[in-house]
């Protein structure tokens, strides 16, 4: 397809053995914007280097954090991924409304489209994959199991490799802003574009090993949470009698262990396709686009109930704690919930109703759309009447989960909208589909995700957020998505289809601005967000919670000290009750003070972090078709795998004084309290 | 636990790591003969759709391969009893309950996109002529 010659035919034989097909011309020294770019990020990027190895923190982060299985930190780290890579998806949105706010009336802005299109393909990739699943992840590792009473997760090594995995497919997206290029098909990759014909460079092949070596982790740590969650809860502890945040945990890890593989296959097929020429999803030779189309949406509609569910948790525990009632209807919160488990498999032709599929496909799969309303409408009315008659405190979190009604149910309406075939057929692809889904996931899931990250911050660290700077984000984020995105519902009536790099007239240029913005002020929120996090830990002293349980809490995470200890519980606690603790409070639990003993704790391991560095460097030679290091690669994956299964020292034992020593500390830091 | 007991008395300690509640009978590792079983049983259902095609004993194609997916799915069946030892109760009927989730997500992803790959290749694919397209399912 590609008329210009290509550079690496001038380089000689040697040189396509040993780099592939990676050429000097591979690096995009003409894009000014990337140049740029790169000489902040490795500025930035080389300061943190030296600030760590001034300070001499390698020992500690490769001891205490990289190679730990603590379940904990193994969350934290997911936080910290999930926020720097906020970040950078962040950046590509400013990008593309700043892009879409000037490019009117013949001007073509600053952003060629073959980058226009790369940055919004990055922006979808990483947002979902990079920023939404490492945080929901991260939320579930930290909160699960605390909440059900347990020491770690069913396989505490697993769950340190799932999260190198997670990191290696953000390693290869960052790696492809930079040498060569990121897939410019949108991001979900549809053929025949993203076949070789149509995008024969690097791009597709960086996402699709990005994406596999990422699923790898989600897949193994959706397998790690159902088996803690289903063998690790105290005793008492029935299925009916946990928390909802470990209920909808439960429910998404259950739909990543079977929608993940899924997308594996289906990647897989586009990866023979491009790579040894089948002819899956070509458009001759019998291949059929479509079932492309058709087998992505199987995984991909399942995959926003993955993030949405365990948002849908937060805000249940949040509800509860802060309107200082029992949740209402727990049960049918359950249930909801399982019902949305079973029928976010039945509706995945909706994302492509105007494919062709004829009126009885739509008709079925647009009323199944409408059906998943009814429990996810249930869940709002729960929410509401648990508030009613409580007594409310409106902090940081109850702030966020008030937002997200607000929102989110707008949202869902417009939602219901596009399930409706023949409205479909005129807001397809249009700006209004992008308002909706940017409505339901900012302020479904990442709404949620804040409030969780402002209930369980004082659980991870001591000390709670500082509230001043997190009303100045919340209201910048709030008010800023509005702005941002009501305009691109109004744009999407008047029938503008979604990326587009420029516009030929003025009309939507105003409407265009606003969207702008809309993003300048969330640009403030998330800059309050970083202040906040700064000014909270300055500030750490005033701020800290030295009870282990600041909001009054319901929930077994908050029986334990904040942070926990490494062992999370010296006693597993025993549940009588669906709000456990609050069920321990009200019954005068008193803190047993001796009779420890020596607990068995899992050791920390490198192996994750080594196996996944090999994977991705595998990524990295299949992108470059640098067969030589692929198969060295591979093989040395599969090495490492069976040289770990041959080390026998796992684990170690808290030893008994120690553990009292702990404690010992705890009684007096609570009497303090008191005091 | 209907009677609420002291609250010096819920506290459980365990040396070792977290206790299992719920059931503590392993699933079976089988015997030599169950294993001889399974394994003869799959060999047979293996040949025999390997004689369906060499011998041509269905002339028609569309049959041998309905026939040679009805000896796949009791292969199915054959593995998970007689290799990976599932019946309703392992587990504390856990197995069987993912089992039934899996067989549902499956029946619906296989028939779904058989339906609406149906639909589609009769209403996209490239024969079609603008007379087929006004008279679509």
């Amino acid at each position: 397809m590609n008329s210009e010659p290509n550079p690496i035919d001038t380089y000689p034989h040697w040189w396509r053995l040993l780099f592939g097909r990676f050429t000097l011309e591979s690096l995009p020294l003409h894009e000014p914007i990337v140049v740029v770019t790169f000489i902040a990020v490795a500025i930035g990027g080389l300061a943190v280097l030296g600030l760590i190895t001034r300070y001499k923190l390698w020992g500690v982060l490769w001891r205490d954090w990289f190679t730990s299985v603590d379940h904990k930190k193994i969350g934290i780290m997911y936080m910290v991924l999930g926020l720097v890579m906020l970040l950078r998806g962040f950046a590509d949105a400013v990008l593309m409304r700043s892009q879409q706010a000037l490019a009117h009336g013949g001007s073509d802005g600053f952003l060629p489209p073959h980058h226009y299109d790369q940055i919004f393909t990055a922006h979808g990739v990483i947002m979902i994959f990079f920023v939404a699943m490492p945080l929901v992840t991260g939320l579930m590792n930290y909160v699960v199991p605390l909440q059900i009473g347990a020491r770690d997760v069913a396989f505490p090594f697993l769950n340190n490799f799932s999260f190198w995995m997670t990191t290696g497919g953000v390693v290869l997206t960052m790696m492809s802003l930079f040498i060569g290029e990121f897939a410019a098909t949108g991001w979900l990759a549809y053929p025949p574009l993203s076949n070789i014909a149509y995008s024969p460079s690097t791009g597709v092949d960086y996402y699709i090993w990005a994406l596999q070596i990422a699923g790898i982790g989600t897949t193994l740590s959706g397998v790690n949470l159902i088996a803690t969650i289903v063998k690790m809860r105290a005793p008492g502890m029935s299925m009916m009698k946990m928390p909802v945040f470990t209920w909808t945990s439960l429910c998404t890890n259950i739909l990543i262990v079977a929608s993940f593989p899924v997308l594996g296959a289906v990647l897989a097929l586009l990866t023979l396709d491009r790579y040894v020429g089948t002819n899956f999803f070509t458009n001759d030779l019998g291949g059929n686009p479509m079932m492309y189309v058709n087998l992505i949406w199987i995984w991909g509609h399942p995959e926003v109930y993955i993030l949405v569910l365990p948002a849908f948790g937060i805000f249940s525990e949040v509800t509860s704690t802060f309107s200082g009632k029992r949740l209402f209807g727990y049960a049918s919160m359950v249930y909801a919930t399982v019902v949305i488990t079973i029928l976010s498999y039945l509706v995945w032709l909706h994302h492509f109703f105007t494919m062709g599929s004829g009126a009885s496909v739509n008709s079925f799969f647009g009323i199944t759309t409408m059906i998943i309303s009814i429990p996810t409408g249930a869940k709002i009315f729960n929410w509401l009447f648990t508030m009613y008659r409580g007594r409310i405190r409106f902090d940081l979190p109850m702030m966020w989960t008030v937002a997200f009604m607000l929102t989110f149910v707008v949202g869902g309406m417009t939602g219901v909208l596009l399930a409706v075939p023949p409205a479909d057929f005129v807001l397809h692809n249009s700006l209004f589909l992008v308002a909706h889904f940017h409505n339901v996931i900012i302020g479904g899931v990442l709404f949620g995700l804040f409030a969780g990250i402002y209930y369980w911050w004082p659980k991870a660290f001591g000390f709670r957020l500082d509230p001043f700077w997190g009303k100045v984000s919340f209201w910048c984020w709030v008010s800023g998505f509005w702005v941002a995105f009501t305009p691109l519902y109004i744009l999407g009536l008047m029938g503008v289809t979604r990326r587009m790099s420029s516009f030929p007239g003025h009309e939507y240029q105003p409407l265009f601005v606003i969207a702008a913005f809309g993003a300048v002020l969330v640009a403030c929120g998330i800059a309050a967000m970083i202040v906040q996090f700064a000014v909270s830990i300055l500030r750490r002293e005033q701020l800290a919670d030295l009870t282990g349980d600041p909001w009054g809490g319901r929930t077994l995470e908050w029986a334990t000290s904040s942070p926990p200890p490494p062992y999370n519980f010296a006693f597993t606690p025993m549940v009588h009750d669906g709000d456990a603790w609050w069920d321990m409070k009200s019954r005068g639990y008193k803190r047993p003070l001796e009779g420890y003993k020596a607990i068995h704790m899992p050791k920390n391991t490198g192996a994750g972090v080594i196996i996944s560095a090999i994977a991705t460097v595998f990524g990295i030679a299949m992108v470059w078709y640098v067969w030589w290091l692929a198969a060295l690669a591979f093989v040395g994956v599969i090495a490492a795998t069976i040289i770990h299964t041959f080390n026998y020292d796992r684990d170690y034992y808290i030893p008994a004084d120690e553990v009292a020593r702990i404690e010992a500390e705890r009684t007096r830091t609570l009497a303090l309290v008191k005091a | 636990m209907s009677a609420r007991a002291p609250v010096s008395d819920e506290l459980h300690s365990d040396a070792v790591h977290v206790e299992v509640v719920h059931d503590h009978h392993e699933a079976g590792h089988g015997s030599r003969k169950g294993y001889i079983t399974g394994f003869v049983l799959s060999a047979i259902l293996t040949a025999i759709p390997f004689w369906l095609v060499m011998a041509g004993v269905f002339t028609d194609p569309r049959v041998t391969s309905l026939v040679i997916m009805a000896f796949a799915v009791a292969q199915i069946v054959v593995h998970m009893v007689y290799f990976l030892h599932m019946n309703a109760r392992s587990e504390g009927g856990w197995t069987m309950m993912a089992l039934i989730f899996t067989i549902v997500l499956v029946v619906i992803a296989l028939s779904g996109s058989l339906w609406v790959m149906y639909h589609l290749n009769t209403n996209m694919m490239p024969t079609m002529s603008p007379g087929d397209m006004r008279n679509m399912p």
